[in-house]
């Protein structure tokens, strides 16, 4: 069971800000999610190894050779904010 | 009686491996550069990129884990670790969690001539965040500048198992792990340049207790000098706290050097939830054991092996062996030396006593020495062949460190040459008994010790120039 708390905490480790209406959506919806993938662990999996990727593939490599790099103007593009080439942000601690 | 405590250490230690280019795309690794000019937009993070594995990252984070003793495994993957800070412009870092490419090694340090298995728990492959650059500091900033020049080059993180007790002990480690790492070749381990970076755990508990107690992780550290530092206080610090009734909280703690204390950064309660899962944009990596051995058998001499090697093959005393051994750089000039001169210990003396001596004092490492390999061998031989004495060289030595000068280019200049003419010695000998009758009379009176006096004098009268075998064999005679 998700509880309204767990909601809360995941909120803020996402960074989104919920308001009461929408924690007791998102409680009630997480939760019909996780009933629905319940489902899955009625099956018998004995014998199966845990899927680490959906794809048969393995092993994809690059050499390592220096390529080109973006112009520093482009990389700026979309920053809110700048100070001579550095992205600016607010200070975290 | 006061309970007597003792400290638990756990050590994590991350390594920018020396690759070209980073570890998911094809952007330099140099250090420094233009802010955000080393940066492309896979490693910006930009929407639709892909990573892709650079195949020199797993061969070094292979090189470096069978260095270590580890068992490689043939089944790995990588994982995002989920959490918001700006230097990482993904939300997520990309690391490997439940399956590291590496497990179960171990490092032998020696502490006081003891020798003590370290446990390596794990070594995994990660991407570095870029740089945050703070106006002042990080408390008071107004605001950050961020730099992704080094997100995304290429990491290797070394957990060990907290096995370390005391603070020699975790500096013991790191400087072995440097060693080793460094022999590898896969990386330079710089640690004032951040590119060999240390987080340590330290908690303590009562001696006899089982439980550990609750842990603090100190960052920070970028010298040999302030790791013990931070580990002593730490001790003390978190002794004093339970001794005074309190309870250590777990956070984490960052090293002031200046002050020299450890002061809280944040508590870590919730950060610890980085929400790990597989990253679906990579794919497994499958190593098969013929690859892992051949790399193996690839490996360099590594320190352990060296210092084996210096005390069978040259004669050297453990305790030198171990010394020069200590960093590859040092190791690497002592090998060069003894190739142009033949007596290693006399090498060795030289390496450990002056070298060593002026070094500190400067608070050089061994790779700004001046004195190129094949000028000590100069030296060393100028000596053998009674050019200059001894205490000359010394002299000679210092000049050497300070210019740079060629050893035999400082004896002429300076004048310096060993004075071996008996006849010209004689008239030098002959002065010095005459203005001192009553050293004189002490030998001849049997205080036999008194000879020592009198070839000072000559010394003193050569300006240290007077061949001092051959002056006490003058005094001997002239005083029979």
């Amino acid at each position: 069971m998700i509880s309204k708390q767990d909601v809360e905490h995941v909120a803020l480790l996402a960074r989104l800000e919920l308001n009461e209406e929408e924690k007791e959506l998102y409680t009630r919806q997480l939760n019909k999610i996780l009933d629905a993938a319940r489902a899955l662990q009625e099956l018998n999996t004995d014998g199966v190894p845990p899927t680490a990727h959906v794809l048969p593939i393995q092993n994809v490599f690059r050499e390592d050779r220096v390529g080109e790099h973006i112009d520093p103007e482009k990389a700026l593009a979309n920053a809110p904010d700048r100070e001579e080439n550095f992205f600016k942000v607010p200070k975290i601690v | 009686m006061t309970q007597s405590y003792e400290a638990v250490i756990g050590i994590e230690v991350h390594v920018e491996l020396k690759t070209n280019t980073k570890i998911f795309c094809n952007s330099t690794t140099e250090f420094g550069g233009d802010p955000n000019h080393h940066t492309c937009p896979v490693c910006l993070g930009l929407p639709g990129t892909l990573p892709v594995l650079n195949k020199k990252v797993v061969e070094y984070a292979v090189r470096a884990g069978l260095a270590l003793n580890c068992k490689i495994a043939n089944f790995s993957k990588f994982d995002r670790k989920n959490y918001y800070y700006p230097d990482l412009p993904k939300n997520y870092q990309i690391s490997q969690y439940d399956l590291p490419i590496a497990e179960h090694g171990y490092l032998d340090i020696e502490v006081d001539g003891q020798t003590k298995r370290i446990g390596i728990t794990r070594l995994h492959m990660e991407e570095d965040a870029g740089k945050l650059v703070h106006q002042g500091n990080i408390v008071t900033t107004p605001y950050s500048l961020v730099d992704y020049n080094r997100t995304g080059v290429p990491l290797i993180e070394i957990v060990s198992e907290p096995d370390m007790r005391s603070p020699e002990e975790a500096r013991a480690y790191v400087e072995k792990l440097k060693a080793v790492i460094q022999y590898t070749g896969v990386s330079d381990c710089r640690m004032e340049e951040g590119s060999l970076r240390c987080d340590v755990n330290v908690s303590v508990r009562p001696v006899g207790q089982r439980e550990f107690g609750t842990k603090t992780e100190i960052k920070n550290l970028n010298s040999f000098r302030a790791l013990q530092r931070a580990v002593a206080f730490e001790i003390e610090r978190q002794i004093g706290v339970l001794e005074s009734g309190g309870k250590v909280i777990q956070e984490t703690r960052t090293w002031d050097e200046a002050r020299g204390i450890t002061v809280s950064m944040r508590s870590k309660e919730q950060a610890h939830d980085y929400r790990y899962f597989p990253d679906p944009d990579l794919v497994p990596l499958v190593l098969d054991n013929q690859w892992i051995e051949f790399i193996r058998e690839s490996l360099p001499e590594l320190p352990d092996q060296r210092r084996a090697r210096y005390i069978r093959e040259y004669g050297l005393p453990e305790y030198d062996a171990s010394i020069l051994t200590l960093t590859k750089e040092m190791s690497d000039y002592f090998e060069e030396v003894i190739q142009h001169y033949h007596t290693p210990k006399a090498v060795s003396n030289w390496m450990m006593g002056e070298m060593a001596r002026l070094l500190n004092a400067g608070g050089m490492d061994i790779t700004r020495c001046k004195i190129k390999p094949t000028q000590l061998a100069e030296l060393l031989k100028l000596i053998d062949k009674g050019t200059i004495s001894g205490k000359i060289a010394k002299t000679v030595f210092e000049e050497m460190f300070a210019s740079g000068k060629d050893p035999e280019a400082i004896v002429k200049e300076k004048g310096l040459v060993q004075i071996s003419d008996e006849g010209a010695l004689a008239a030098v000998v002959d002065e010095v008994i005459a203005a001192n009758p009553k050293s004189v009379q002490d030998y001849r009176g049997g205080k036999t010790q008194a000879i020592g006096f009198l070839v000072g004098q000559v010394m003193k009268a050569t300006r240290g120039k007077a061949n001092p075998d051959l002056v006490n064999k003058l005094l001997k005679e002239k005083l029979q």
